[in-house]
């Protein structure tokens, strides 16, 4: 067959000593990276980028992709131990990843997002290597209207879903949405809520900066007054046993992660989305059609599974524009095509033609990428377990400065400092009054993308509302997020025949 | 060597790994004394910070510099806070900055108290060019073809771009301007999503750069109809200009290097020869004429008085735009 020819081709290309070793180097560091709070893949790529030109273009790429999914891998690290989101596509990890710690759990919580992030990884990469070119085409057909229709089903995944407190869902989501809205319109050019003339809101509120606030911050500020000086974690130790048991529990949860794996590649394909908003989604279809909904964000492992399946998957999405299109679906995919740029190779739809070579030796590398993550990841678990055995006031001074670090990392400003530490504080009264900060989170993601979409779907059809639904395949995801959201009503309006016959709001 | 740079690299500590390099062959005695901060004008990812981020490895691989230079992009307010940044920079002579036509127009539509008159110009590097891009599938081969179609649409032809007050809105100001039309413009996020949409249908046309289109060209999805140059692009030698055409448009962004206000004479000979032997040099001459980048460097008092020549320039357009009240 002649995919699976250009892939063995590719193989003998990825599984070459140099290559190899580069992948092992490059996984080991991309996970370091990504486990530290506010440096992602993005600040990976970026810093080494330059170094590549004293290996040949498709070793370079290699190293470079293997660093991109080892920061992938890595970000769940952060989320779980501190509950601090190592990368913005690791804040659905935390939701259920940091209960999971906090009960003495971390171990399993981590194989388990090592072994999601596997498949993710890997299911992807089939999908990747049989449907590439095919998939390209679907890719274009997504305009503003599709991107929009997306985003909406992406929300109603996430906040139909009852459970908390839906008047205080819902003052979290608008209160996400304002904080959006921030910075300098796309549409006018005009700065929006620069609080008189900051110039530091001129670029928005950066989601990574409200995550690291809200979870991070406020997440100290909690401990401290709740555990004063016993330390809340309870360490677990990690053994082979453990080990068999975290792949036990695993082995239960393939629907999540096939799920996972699928929407997470999806999403990423398209170039407006990528990885964060498909994690968030596939955590809240987990738990919209979990069984045990309610036990969602208080140490279920199928909350950690289900964003980490996602998000790797989703990295690998991102790449298919990238080589097909020449269209970044991330900010480190961008990346990566101006290095393709730099080694003189052109991204788009010739390059599967003029350069085999290189695009099949790159998507074999993301076999042995994977692979090789996957076991450095699991090996390297003790010493993050351990990690969490220190004493909790030295571990809190820790988490404090990761916080501050990584919130001044990728911006190099101190007005985002500032802000972490307001958005800390706030999330720690908001805590207090049991309002729920994912949705805060969801919406400072979500709202960009949805706004932006929307004004442009509209400019577009010359103000007709009605070319959401006349499309098809943004008439497809309309309807299914109309879904998403009666589903939950549906429920309750089952659970409780009697009370179930007020009005519908 | 690598290992362990990759690793510190990995900690983010780009900074202080100290890297070996040989010394540049520049006829100066004055050298860098500690990393060259590049400020980006444009956020990470986007055309200006690529082109960036090429020169600077080109530069580390060629020795061109003493000392490494650390790109650090400074994208908000449409380049704003880098234009503030520089300012507050004055007399420094590690800071140097990567600019674009935002260069003028930030500063045009919004006050933020800096005149570009007061940095210190280094080199010109680059002019990019414009071409008007319609889908391959569309009926229009000719210039007079896309007016009539315009026309016909009634202003809701729908062109792509990134943003009122950005390059090509200006660019589609002149179209309409000269020809009389309308557009329906639809802002996007950055040039290379402009010309995914015009590829997928969901846009009519764009007045994209030649980079952000090649792809798609080359695979025979796009169409150019005319470019908005005096003389014919290299890459695109069926391709008629606008001024051959009659209608004398012509438009380019720059891609240039300034410093701060007041940067010592010495380092300012330092950074000229750098990106002259950087403009010879085969990476860039090679990357340059396949992205149809017009190459003439421009360097010190010449370079200043284009800068205010196309200031002026911008003034009047965005003043016949609406954009800004005039001067």
């Amino acid at each position: 067959m002649d995919v699976f020819s250009l892939l063995m081709d590719g193989f003998a290309t990825s599984l070459s000593p140099l290559n190899l070793m580069i992948v092992l180097l490059g996984v080991t560091a991309g996970l370091f990276i990504g486990a530290m709070p506010g440096l992602g893949s993005v600040n990976g790529v970026a810093i080494v980028l330059p170094l590549t030109f004293i290996v040949p273009p498709s070793s370079a790429i290699i190293l470079l992709c293997a660093i991109y999914y080892g920061a992938m891998y890595g970000g769940a690290v952060s989320s779980i131990l501190l509950g601090i989101p190592g990368a913005s596509t690791a804040v659905a990890t935390t939701f259920d990843g940091r209960p999971m710690a906090q009960q003495g759990k971390a171990g399993l919580a981590l194989i388990a997002a090592a072994v999601a992030s596997f498949v993710g990884g890997t299911i992807s990469v089939i999908l990747f290597t049989v449907f590439a070119a095919p998939l390209a085409d679907l890719a274009l057909k997504f305009g503003p209207a599709e991107e929009f229709a997306l985003v909406l089903l992406a929300f109603t995944t996430f906040v139909g879903l009852g459970g908390d407190d839906v008047l205080k869902t819902i003052v979290m989501i608008c209160l996400g949405l304002v904080l959006s809205t921030v910075g300098l319109d796309l549409i006018s050019g005009q700065p929006r809520l620069i609080f008189g003339d900051l110039p530091g809101f001129y670029s928005g509120i950066s989601f990574l900066v409200l995550a690291i606030g809200v979870y991070g911050i406020g997440e100290v500020l909690h401990t401290i007054e709740t555990s004063k000086t016993a330390p809340q974690v309870t360490p677990a130790r990690i053994t082979f046993k453990e080990l068999g048991a975290g792949f036990r529990a695993m082995n239960r949860l393939w629907r999540t992660m096939s799920v996972g794996s699928f929407l997470g590649f999806f999403v990423g394909m398209l170039p407006a989305a990528g990885a964060t908003p498909a994690s968030l989604m596939a955590y809240g279809i987990a738990r919209s059609t979990s069984k045990k909904a309610e036990s969602f964000g208080k140490g279920n492992i199928e909350g950690v599974a289900a964003p980490e399946t996602a998000n790797n998957a989703a990295s690998t999405g991102s790449l298919l524009p990238m080589l097909t299109l020449g269209i970044p679906g991330s900010p480190t995919t961008a990346l990566l095509l101006g290095g393709m740029v730099m080694w003189g190779l052109v991204p788009g739809p010739m390059l599967f033609i003029e350069q085999p070579d290189f695009v099949w030796g790159l998507i074999s590398s993301l076999y042995t990428a994977n692979f090789a993550a996957v076991l450095i990841n699991l090996a390297l678990i003790p010493l993050f377990v351990w990690a969490l055995r220190m004493p909790f006031t030295v571990l809190c001074a820790i988490v404090l400065v990761l916080c501050i670090v990584g919130g001044f990392a990728p911006s190099q400003k101190m007005h985002d400092v500032w802000l972490i530490a307001g958005f800390g504080i706030a999330g720690y009264l908001l805590r207090k009054a049991d309002y729920p900060l994912a949705p805060l989170v969801l919406a400072l993601v979500l709202g960009p993308l949805m706004e932006k979409s929307f004004r442009q779907t509209l400019i577009a059809e010359q103000g007709n509302v009605l070319a959401f639904i006349e499309r098809p395949l943004s008439g497809t995801f309309i309807a299914l997020a109309v879904l998403f959201f009666l589903l939950p009503l549906a429920k309750y309006l089952r659970k409780s025949p009697k009370e179930g016959v007020a009005p519908a709001r | 060597m690598t290992d362990s740079f990759t690793r510190r690299a990995a900690l983010g500590l780009a900074s202080a790994a100290a890297m070996t390099l040989a010394l540049p062959a520049v006829a100066s005695d004055w050298k860098p004394q500690k990393p060259v901060e590049m400020v980006i004008m444009a956020g990470q990812g986007g055309g200006a910070d690529r082109l960036a981020r090429l020169f600077q490895s080109i530069i580390q691989k060629e020795n061109l510099s003493s000392m490494p230079i650390l790109p650090v992009n400074k994208g908000g307010g449409s380049g704003a806070e880098a234009l503030r940044y520089l300012k507050d920079k004055e007399g420094d002579a590690h800071t140097i900055m990567a600019t674009l036509n935002s260069y003028y127009t930030t500063p045009l539509r919004t006050d933020i108290g800096v005149d570009i008159e007061e940095y210190t110009p280094i080199a010109r590097m680059a002019l990019d060019t414009f071409v008007l891009w319609v889908n391959a599938d569309s009926d229009i081969q000719t210039l007079d073809d896309y007016v009539a179609a315009v026309k016909a649409a009634g202003g809701e032809w729908k062109m792509g771009g990134t943003g009122t007050g950005q390059e090509d809105s200006l660019v589609t100001a002149m179209l309409e301007k000269e020809f009389g039309i309308k557009h329906t413009y639809v802002p996007f996020k950055g040039g290379g999503t402009v010309a995914k949409n015009l590829v997928g249908g969901h846009i009519d046309s764009t007045v994209n750069n030649p980079s952000e289109q090649m792809g798609f060209w080359q695979a025979g999805k796009s169409r150019p109809i005319a470019a908005f140059t005096t003389d014919r692009i290299a890459v695109f030698p069926d391709v008629p200009t606008m001024t051959e055409l009659g209608y004398p448009m012509t438009y380019t962004m720059q891609r240039s290097f300034v410093a701060p206000p007041g940067t010592p004479p010495e380092a300012v000979a330092y950074y000229t020869a750098m990106f002259e032997k950087l403009a010879e040099s085969e990476e860039w001459q090679t990357y340059a004429s396949e992205k149809a980048l017009q190459t003439d460097l421009l360097t010190g008092d010449a370079l200043q008085a284009y800068f205010l020549e196309e200031r002026q320039r911008h003034n009047d357009i965005l003043t016949s735009m609406g954009e800004i009240a005039g001067s």
